[in-house]
């Protein structure tokens, strides 16, 4: 979101006074983000509301300040790095986008949403007009047919399901559960991948999603999963 | 209920009053006291005054044939012998509820009034064409010997939901609103011997409804038969107890005369009057009444179906949706539909003004106009185009032109309507996996004809004629997220499938 109040922005300020006198301090290592940590399990089952907790996430690639539907459009079409579309990426793998090398990272979140801006802010990356592409794979014990992908997106973002693109936000927006969702889909039985980008203009950034049912009912029966280092995979 | 919501859509109504109103039904709706109307097979029936208690059938609810008198299949074609002695040879304002397999049909026969009986007819079927087709004279239920303190006619037939009792409400000015309670399984009184009980006076067409606990009583004051001259007006009470008292808002017994309105003269009809409960399923209630004049159709008297609102505890008459241009906003989401095309800000992309918002400026700005199609539509996608919600922003693909769909028939109480772009030809329309777009034309189809009924609450349920390939019905718009738009199976207990029209 645009509008900046949040705490974080104070404590992000690397100015520290000391005996009457003020330095600028480099920035040091930040301590992990609170509101993630690293998969301790070889799948996550949604919350109870069904919301998926866990995700590979790729370090912010920086963008232009732009968040309507063209501009998001674009840059989430435009080629950042190699098969973006249909990559299968594992933790602590590498991707060159132009001339910097980003990592995935596999986080689980402790909250229904999963909140990006800790993630670049703890990494030292930035959160202000960046793109942030996102997995997971979902594995569902048989076919759900008539369920829906619902999403919470600060600010746009572009949802796919199975390489089928089903849902887009854009603008500027805070992230709010069941904002955005899908038209009916059947998560077929066995392996099936959410692919995300989100973009945010400035101030925080996080996500949800979750599955519910025809009577908007959370989807609960399957679990979620990525692979890599850390990952118990 | 809110009584909040109600409050913002009637202002919302009342800025729309300049829009054309949508006639009261079609076809053969010329009517005088009509019965309740009922539902049967799948057709609605109703009856009112005139000679041999003419009928009227419908397939939808919204157009209507006449279809012959039902005194045609009376054994001797005319009231029975004890009927005539009790009354008198005329048919007027009848009433009708269905009871197990039967249904009865309690009708006024009056002579010289105040001397006049209400009879009662039982029949099986209400199909002429049913060869199960006959009505038999069951004598007369109650009856005013022309002295006494009340005119026996305009029966109103009441089932009370909280233990199945049925109930028989009468009476005309002369004197008294009588009350006595009838035999589920004969139709005809359950204790003759009783001193029918006194619950009105000053008023006619009574007839009871209830909810919550409460029982109300609604009776038409003024004037009738007079057409535009008539000053005909639904009025009601309420009770805890069905035989009363029945006090109006200001805690008036209408014994004593009390009675809060419930309907007047509005738009182009005058004097209502014969309020009838229409249950539709699902808590969607309507209510038939007619006019003294419909001004629309040279004054005469007609038949209308209205929706039934609640506020405060107390029934409120609803208007049938005027033509217009609405947004359509999700009660859940808060949310309007709009087609998904690149929004454009009103007056198009400009900063807050030179030196921030509260900078001295010389003379205020000019007024930015409201945004047409024809400011932002060259930018739009051609073709079938989604649709999605957004918040609201007063922008040309959220505004919505709501009018009646030429030639395509209605359901009870109101037409189809045809949703489009205001401004464009780019129509709502249903998808055959239960979804929605925005059609470049109107095809007339199934799928781009609405029904539009609006609930108790106030706000509306938006229901396709039909979604293609579905052999079932009841799919309605439903917000399914913050900016998702979708068809789902109508839930009366939530706010999923209800939408507030508001001018924008």
């Amino acid at each position: 979101m645009m509008h900046m109040r949040s705490p974080l922005l104070v404590a992000a300020a690397v100015v520290s006074f000391a005996a009457g006198t003020r330095a600028i301090q480099p920035p040091g290592p930040r301590p992990p983000a609170a509101s993630l940590s690293r998969p301790d399990s070889p799948a996550k089952a949604p919350d109870a509301a069904g919301f998926i907790r866990r995700w590979l996430v790729l370090e912010p690639i920086a963008v232009p300040p732009q968040l309507g539907e063209a501009a998001v459009q674009k840059l989430v079409k435009d080629a950042r790095f190699a098969d973006q579309l249909n990559t299968n990426p594992t933790a602590g793998e590498r991707v060159a986008v132009g001339d910097q090398q980003l990592v995935w990272h596999a986080l689980d979140t402790r909250g229904y949403n999963l909140n990006l801006f800790h993630f670049a802010y703890a990494l030292g990356k930035p959160t202000s007009n960046v793109l942030f592409w996102v997995t997971t794979t979902v594995d569902a014990p048989r076919d759900l047919p008539g369920v829906r992908l619902a999403i919470g997106s600060n600010a746009a973002s572009v949802w796919w399901l199975n390489g089928q693109e089903v849902i887009g936000l854009y603008n500027d927006r805070q992230a709010v559960i069941d904002d955005g969702v899908s038209k009916r889909v059947t998560l077929k039985k066995g392996a099936n991948v959410i692919r995300v980008a989100i973009v945010n203009g400035g101030g925080a950034t996080d996500f949800c999603a979750r599955f519910i049912d025809e009577g908007g009912r959370p989807v609960t029966g399957f679990t979620a999963r990525v692979t890599g280092e850390g990952t118990g995979r | 209920m809110s009584g909040r919501l109600l409050n913002r859509i009637t202002v919302a109504a009342a800025l729309l009053l300049a829009v054309p109103p949508v006639l009261a039904l079609d076809g053969e709706v010329r009517m005088h006291d009509p019965s309740t109307v009922v539902q049967a097979d799948g057709k609605f029936y109703v009856y009112g005054t005139g000679n041999g208690l003419p009928a009227f059938v419908s397939d939808d609810g919204w157009t209507w044939r006449r279809a012959g008198p039902v005194m045609q299949a009376v054994p001797g074609g005319k009231p029975g012998p004890d009927v005539l002695a009790k009354g008198g040879n005329n048919t007027w304002a009848p009433d009708i509820i269905r009871s197990g397999d039967r249904y009865f049909l309690y009708y006024s026969a009056p002579g010289a009034q105040p001397k006049s009986a209400i009879g009662l007819l039982v029949g099986r079927t209400l199909d002429p064409a049913s060869p199960d087709y006959q009505w038999e004279d069951a004598g007369p239920v109650v009856w005013s010997d022309g002295v006494e303190d009340c005119n026996a006619i305009d029966p109103g037939v009441f089932r009370d939901p909280a233990n199945g009792t049925l109930w028989l409400t009468y009476g005309s000015y002369f004197g008294y609103i009588r009350l006595v309670q009838l035999d589920p399984r004969t139709g005809t009184r359950l204790h003759p011997q009783q001193k029918p009980v006194d619950i009105a006076v000053n008023s006619e067409a009574s007839i009871m409804i209830a909810r919550d606990g409460w029982y109300y009583l609604l009776v038409t004051h003024g004037s009738c038969c007079a057409g535009a001259a008539s000053s005909y007006n639904i009025r009601m009470g309420r009770a805890r107890k069905v035989t009363g008292p029945f006090l109006d808002n200001m805690g008036i017994d209408m014994l004593q005369g009390g009675g809060k309105l419930f309907a007047a003269a509005t738009g182009r009809n005058v004097g209502p009057g014969h309020f009838g409960l229409l249950a539709l399923g699902d808590g969607v209630e309507k209510f038939s009444l007619h006019y003294e004049a419909d001004l629309d159709r040279g004054g005469i008297s007609v038949l209308d179906i209205r929706p039934l609102l609640w506020r405060d505890g107390w029934p409120v008459a609803g208007e049938n949706l005027p033509a217009g241009t609405y947004q359509i906003e999700s009660a859940r989401t808060g949310t309007v539909l709009e087609m998904a095309v690149p929004g454009v800000p009103v007056g198009g992309p400009r900063p807050r003004g030179a030196g921030g918002p509260g900078a001295a400026t010389a003379s205020p700005p000019p007024p930015i106009p409201s945004q047409e199609p024809s400011h932002v539509g060259g930018e739009w996608r051609s073709g079938v185009v989604d649709v999605r919600m957004g918040p609201h922003m007063l922008q040309a693909q959220q505004k919505w032109m709501i009018s009646p769909a030429p030639n395509a028939g209605g359901h009870a109480g109101s037409p189809y309507f045809r949703i489009a772009i205001a401004g464009t030809d780019r129509v709502l329309t249903a998808t055959a996996d239960a979804e929605l777009t925005v059609a470049p034309a109107f095809t007339g189809g199934p799928e781009q004809l609405w029904r539009i009924d609006q609930l108790g609450d106030g706000s509306y349920r938006l229901m396709p004629k039909a979604v293609p390939g579905a052999t079932d019905g009841g799919w309605a718009l439903s917000a399914v997220g913050s900016s998702s738009p979708t068809l789902a199976k109508f839930r009366g207990d939530g706010d999923r499938e209800r939408w507030i029209l508001k001018a924008p």
